[in-house]
């Protein structure tokens, strides 16, 4: 059986459909939507994309802070905006 | 020679509130930091404004000083982030119940509100805290503030009426009314007064050691947390004399990070971090607040309190007739620091103070010979 080239996503409440093998940060970038909220309420997104600078948390599968310029996409994931 | 009025030595919370006062009552007022204001001690604690019964005299000043926290509240900036938490102490088991019990009663008659939890009402108040605990006395006027920014805000306001700051150089020597800089520099004041934390240079017989404290602050996690938490056990660590100990305390921040300690060692005097003792404080928090162990640590810093043999600060006169002290408040000086003022101010100046300012006077403990020049 060939290897699926898409995978669906749900960001924020909605389905995306992604490359397979996207990096979840990627993903939020293509779709437009932040990985985190700021203490004052600005978005924000990857800066590093190497799992230093921490600006990409975002809540994974329910798990809160997860650095999603160090994650693959997975076939049903649940992404959300940290706030 | 310049002069003043009053000239404090460190602008830690305490020095800073000191001036403010010292302002009000209309003195001429100096204020001498030899690094970042708040920078030290202040800079490192944890911003719990908490009325606390472990003596009678500790327990009139924190209450004492709470009530002017209330009064400045409305005049403090945002960035000072005060918010009535509550503190809510927490007991384990039916002994630890007992406690919460007399606790409840030692406050009432001191006219401070708490409410006793059962186990239910416990789970209610904070869903993270582990099953099968006792219960709870929540005090609800307790609060958390972010201590830099209200020293900050104690020396701006002094410093707009009339106090000058004199930074970057500390204090060298000091004595009848003269105040030597390290760089030669002398000041002229009629009253000196020593609010230097836990560094007793000055005033090397100062019966004040170090006790070192560890704390965490984590991510952001709004909602996890609303009160802050105490375990009760957390009195007899804090009055262990001798060994090392640890103790469940959490607070929750306005960013929705949580603030985790507490630790305390006496004859350690290395600021930095000890893994054996932040380990064993993260695992007794872990022990309250099982879901703890998934969150993620984003710092962990050391500070160090200036603790005296009996407990309390010393606030007031010395033998040297111009030097006062306002120093020695341990795990209280954020709370203590708007009391502790009013009450080194009112001795300053004859006035009569608003609680009973004896329990604190320097001359209850031997004293102390001054670094002469
Ligand atoms: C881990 C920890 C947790 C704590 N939690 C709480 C809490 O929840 N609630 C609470 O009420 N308290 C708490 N405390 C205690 C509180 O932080 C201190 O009591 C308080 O900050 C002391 O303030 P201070 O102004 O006396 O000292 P500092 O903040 O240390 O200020 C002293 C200042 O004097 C300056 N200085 C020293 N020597 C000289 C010199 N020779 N010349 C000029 N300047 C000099 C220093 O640079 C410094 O700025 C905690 C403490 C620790 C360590
Ligand atoms: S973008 Fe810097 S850690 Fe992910």
């Amino acid at each position: 059986m060939p290897e699926r080239s898409t995978i669906t996503i749900h960001v924020n409440g909605h389905t995306v459909v992604v490359p397979a093998g996207s990096v979840v940060s990627a993903a939020l970038l293509a779709v437009g939507e932040p990985c985190r909220m700021s203490v004052s309420g600005e978005p924000r997104t990857a800066f590093c994309g190497m799992g230093i600078c921490f600006e990409c948390r975002a809540v994974i599968d329910g798990v809160a802070h997860q650095r999603t310029c160090q994650m693959l996409c997975h076939e049903g994931m649940s992404v959300e905006t940290q706030r | 020679m310049r002069g003043f009025d009053v000239l404090i030595l460190g602008a830690g919370i305490v020095g800073c509130a000191c001036a403010l006062e010292c302002v009000r009552a209309g003195l001429r007022v100096g204020i001498v930091e030899r690094d970042v204001p708040g920078g030290a001690t202040t800079a490192a604690g944890m911003g719990h404004i908490v009325v606390m019964d472990d003596s009678p005299a500790q327990l009139a000043l924190t209450r004492y000083s709470r009530s002017l926290w209330q009064e400045l509240l409305p005049h403090l900036p945002v960035g000072v982030e005060y918010e009535r938490r509550g503190t809510v102490w927490v007991a384990a088991d039916d002994e630890e119940m007992g406690e919460v019990h007399a606790k409840r009663k030692t406050y009432a008659l001191a006219g401070v509100e708490s409410e006793v939890l059962d186990a239910r009402a416990l789970a209610a108040a904070e869903p993270n805290l582990r099953a099968g605990l006792a219960g709870g006395l929540l005090v609800l006027d307790d609060a958390v503030i972010y201590p830099p920014t209200a020293a900050a805000f104690f020396l701006h306001e002094a410093v707009r009426g009339g106090a000058v700051l004199l930074r970057g150089q500390g204090a060298d020597h000091i004595g009848k009314g003269i105040v030597t800089l390290r760089d030669g520099t002398t000041y002229a004041a009629d009253r000196i007064v020593v609010a230097t934390g836990a560094d007793i240079a000055l005033l090397p017989s100062l019966p004040i050691q170090k006790r070192k404290g560890h704390l965490l602050i984590t991510d952001r996690y709004p909602g996890f947390l609303h009160h802050q938490l105490v375990e009760l056990g957390y009195l007899k660590s804090a009055h262990q004399i001798s060994s090392d100990s640890v103790a469940f305390n959490i607070q929750p921040r306005l960013t929705g990070q949580l603030l985790i300690g507490s630790s305390r060692q006496y004859g350690n005097e290395n600021p930095g971090i000890d893994q054996r003792i932040l380990r064993s404080m993260l695992e007794r928090a872990r022990s309250y607040m099982p879901a703890l162990a998934g969150i993620s640590g984003i710092r962990a810093w050391t500070g160090f309190r200036a603790a005296t043999p009996d407990k309390l600060p010393l606030i007031g006169p010395t033998d040297d007739p111009t030097i006062f002290l306002a120093m020695g408040f341990e795990g209280l000086g954020i709370t203590n620091a708007p009391g502790a003022a009013r009450l080194l101010v009112d001795g300053l100046l004859g006035r009569v103070p608003g609680i009973d300012a004896t329990p604190f006077l320097p001359s209850r403990i031997a004293l102390m010979e001054t670094k002469h020049a």
